[in-house]
């Protein structure tokens, strides 16, 4: 499930499309498995990952594709949606079949688990029937002993008419067993193939059960009685009835504490570093410029641009946490502890999953709805996801914490902020649920625990930091440039003064967002954050840095005490989420009223929130 | 004991699947993930306030609903 909404398998954010129509002379292999097989593991391993984002005849989504020489051969491998079934019904199966009824190719290479192959090798049944050429990897065959299943490749590729090799994507014993494999078996299918209707090829489930049968008998042993794994020594406290929820509430609250700890020392290394190279290279080379380009340039675009970089170092421990409770196998897990409680809700632990993955960022997780199928489950996950606090939200929190409250309370307003993301997630639910009523069934594969390697975390971590400056830069560049404009425009008055286009932006909305303690400053960051989340403190960054020096910190925490930043803090974190997620919201509901109506439940509940908080601190003397 | 729904099956006994009543979707997915007639499972855990079941089949584990649960009929060993 991680892997079906990972980002980098959109090209939203504007990377290169692979072109897909140039194929001439190119060999075609398409990778399939199913869900927890380490698929992408080992898409990654054989591509090098450099694989690049492409569309295909006859599905609407965009896949994964790297071009790459196997033996004398130029080959374009894709990786297909992980499935359960070549007949199912989700979205995920639906790309796949349209995929190979519509697009000819030379080679199907399936992923399974080994350790899984009692139910899994349907999968590669269904493949033989359909008649495709076809190369089954046992993957996972590490794990396999662990739970005394004992396999016959031979046996099986006999059954299947298709080769059979036993591997691990992830350590990489029999990957050039496998590679070799796959060289040979492209070697010998010089023409492509097209799958014909997948349905029609498929045969009666009992005949496929008799041939299932036959074929487990003979290549497919395991232990009668039970191993006890790790796993499940682990799951006996991990998922015990009482311990359960507050190991995962500690876990949860560890991992924040550990991106603000590591993070935060980084953040300042990188910044100063920033700000050295201004000083020593940057402003030279401008001095040539008049006064207000001059500015434009290096007040406006390096200093707020500056600020956004400095927070790559959080983001990418963000990552490399958030890839080691996916891999790990938690995330499901978490799904099991929340469902009884999410049931209530209207919503299913998919949904908590999902809200979870929302904490790295909104985009993904909507899209990783499409899992479910039941169109109300869907549409009330999107309005909750929102309130997720992701990681541009987390910056602006880091940031402005820092600023206004001593080290040993800072960790704590954070995770107070944590649980005000929880708080208007659940009272979203609560509202929504009977508009929209479901009936989805919940079924979540547990997979045993596994810790991810140094290079998947990486990985992930790159890839992760890599969509996050594509997904924004353009975004953060103009809302910074407009915001600086907009504190300096016209230029017969003082910078950032009243009576700037700020100046008057922010005074008119005074009436609305005064009585929450925000001032026309704030208020200007606050429009732009509309945008992305990111520009909030490059915009703070930009309206603040042109009447002090002293740094960003303290001029803020000059201007407003710590009830008036709370109170923004709480704005920023519920009220509309960034333009992108509400491009997303519509694009999946595909409904443009369903997206304006998310946004403005969150501006209502933003403002109530903050109006609740501020004023209830003042008149308690605050 | 004779035979009875999932949902309704005791901790850690072993059962025999004897058939499937869900819909079409549900009934494809529950196969791929090993729910078919003659297999063993057993329910590891239930969560508690009436949350999901812990399921093991072979050596697949799942989570599913109770009310899920309902559509699969076994008989105890």
């Amino acid at each position: 499930m991680a892997n079906s909404i990972n980002c980098n398998k959109c090209n939203s954010d504007g990377s290169p499309l692979l072109d897909v129509t140039s194929t001439a002379g190119l060999k075609q292999i398409a990778v399939l498995g199913m869900p927890n097989t380490g698929k992408s593991t080992f898409f990654n391993r054989l591509t090098g990952a450099n694989a690049s984002v492409g569309n295909w005849p006859g599905i609407t989504v965009d896949l994964m594709a790297a071009k790459i020489k196997l033996g004398q051969q130029e080959t374009q491998v894709v990786d297909l949606p992980g499935i359960y079934d070549l007949r199912g019904f989700s979205e995920d199966e639906e790309v796949v079949r349209k995929f190979l009824e519509s697009n000819p190719v030379h080679l199907v290479i399936i992923i399974l688990n080994a350790a899984q192959l009692d139910r899994q090798i349907s999968l590669a049944l269904q493949i033989k029937h359909i008649g495709l050429p076809a190369l089954l990897l046992l993957n996972m065959a590490d794990e396999a002993p662990k739970f005394g299943v004992q396999i016959e490749p031979e046996s099986i590729a006999r059954h299947l008419e298709m080769p059979v090799v036993q591997m691990s994507a992830k350590y990489g014993q029999g990957y050039a067993q496998a590679r070799n494999s796959i060289v040979a078996q492209l070697g010998r299918q010089s023409e492509p193939m097209l799958a014909g209707k997948i349905d029609k090829n498929l045969v009666t489930d009992a005949e496929f059960a008799t041939e299932m049968g036959a074929l487990l008998q003979d290549g497919f042993h395991v232990s009668a009685e039970f191993k006890e794994t790790i796993t499940t020594k682990i799951d006996r406290v991990l998922l015990h009835p009482v311990f359960g929820l507050p190991i995962f509430f500690g876990l949860m609250y560890l991992m924040f504490q550990m991106v603000y700890t590591i993070g935060k020392p980084l953040q300042d290394g990188l910044n100063s570093g920033v700000e050295w190279f201004k000083t020593a290279a940057v402003e030279p080379a401008l001095s040539f410029l008049p006064k207000f380009p001059h500015d434009l340039l290096i007040d406006g675009l390096y200093g707020g641009m500056a600020t956004v970089a400095a927070f790559l170092p959080v983001i990418w421990i963000f990552f490399i946490c958030m890839a080691i409770v996916e891999d790990s196998g938690y995330l499901s897990r978490s799904a099991y502890l929340m469902d009884a409680f999410m049931e209530r809700l209207g919503l299913d632990g998919r949904s908590f999953v999902m809200s979870l993955m929302g904490f790295g960022c909104n985009v993904p997780a909507i899209m990783g709805l499409r899992v479910m199928r039941s169109p109300a489950l869907r549409l009330l996950s999107m309005l909750v996801i929102p309130f997720s606090l992701c990681s541009a939200r987390l910056n602006v929190f880091i940031f402005m914490t820092t600023a206004l409250f001593n080290a040993n309370v800072a960790p704590l307003v954070l995770f107070s902020l944590y649980l005000f993301s929880f708080a208007a997630a659940i009272l979203t639910a609560f509202i929504f649920k009977g508009k929209y009523p479901n009936q989805e069934p919940l079924i979540l594969e547990l997979p045993p625990y596994r810790f991810p390697t140094v290079r998947q975390m990486l990985l992930r971590a790159w890839s992760e930091t890599k969509h996050f400056l594509r997904f924004s830069w353009r975004f953060i560049i103009f809302g910074v440039v407009a915001i600086w404009l907009c504190n300096n425009l016209p230029t017969n008055v003082e910078p950032a003064s009243a009576g700037t286009i700020s100046g008057e932006i922010g005074r008119a909305l005074q009436p609305i967002l005064g009585p929450i303690g925000i001032n026309p400053k704030l208020s200007v960051a606050l429009i732009f954050g509309f945008i992305a989340k990111e520009i909030v403190l490059g915009g703070l960054a930009v309206i603040y840095a042109t009447k002090q020096d002293a740094g960003l910190a303290g001029a803020i925490a000059k201007e407003i005490d710590w009830v008036q930043a709370y109170s923004f803090m709480l704005f920023t974190l519920l009220y509309v989420p960034c333009l992108s997620t509400v491009a997303v919201i519509k694009a999946e509901s595909k409904s443009i009223k369903f997206a304006v109506m998310g946004v403005l439940w969150s501006l209502v509940l933003a403002w109530s929130a903050s109006f609740i908080f501020y004023q209830g601190a003042r008149l308690l003397g605050f | 004991m004779s035979l009875a729904e999932l949902s309704a099956l005791p901790l850690e006994t072993t059962a025999s699947i004897l058939g499937v009543n869900a819909d079409t979707a549900l009934e494809h997915r529950l196969q791929a993930l090993g729910f078919r007639v003659g297999k063993q499972i057993s329910v590891i855990r239930k969560a508690w306030l009436g949350g999901p079941l812990h399921v093991r089949i072979g050596t697949t584990e799942v989570i599913m609903r109770r009310c899920d649960a309902r559509s699969i009929q076994v008989q105890p060993n």
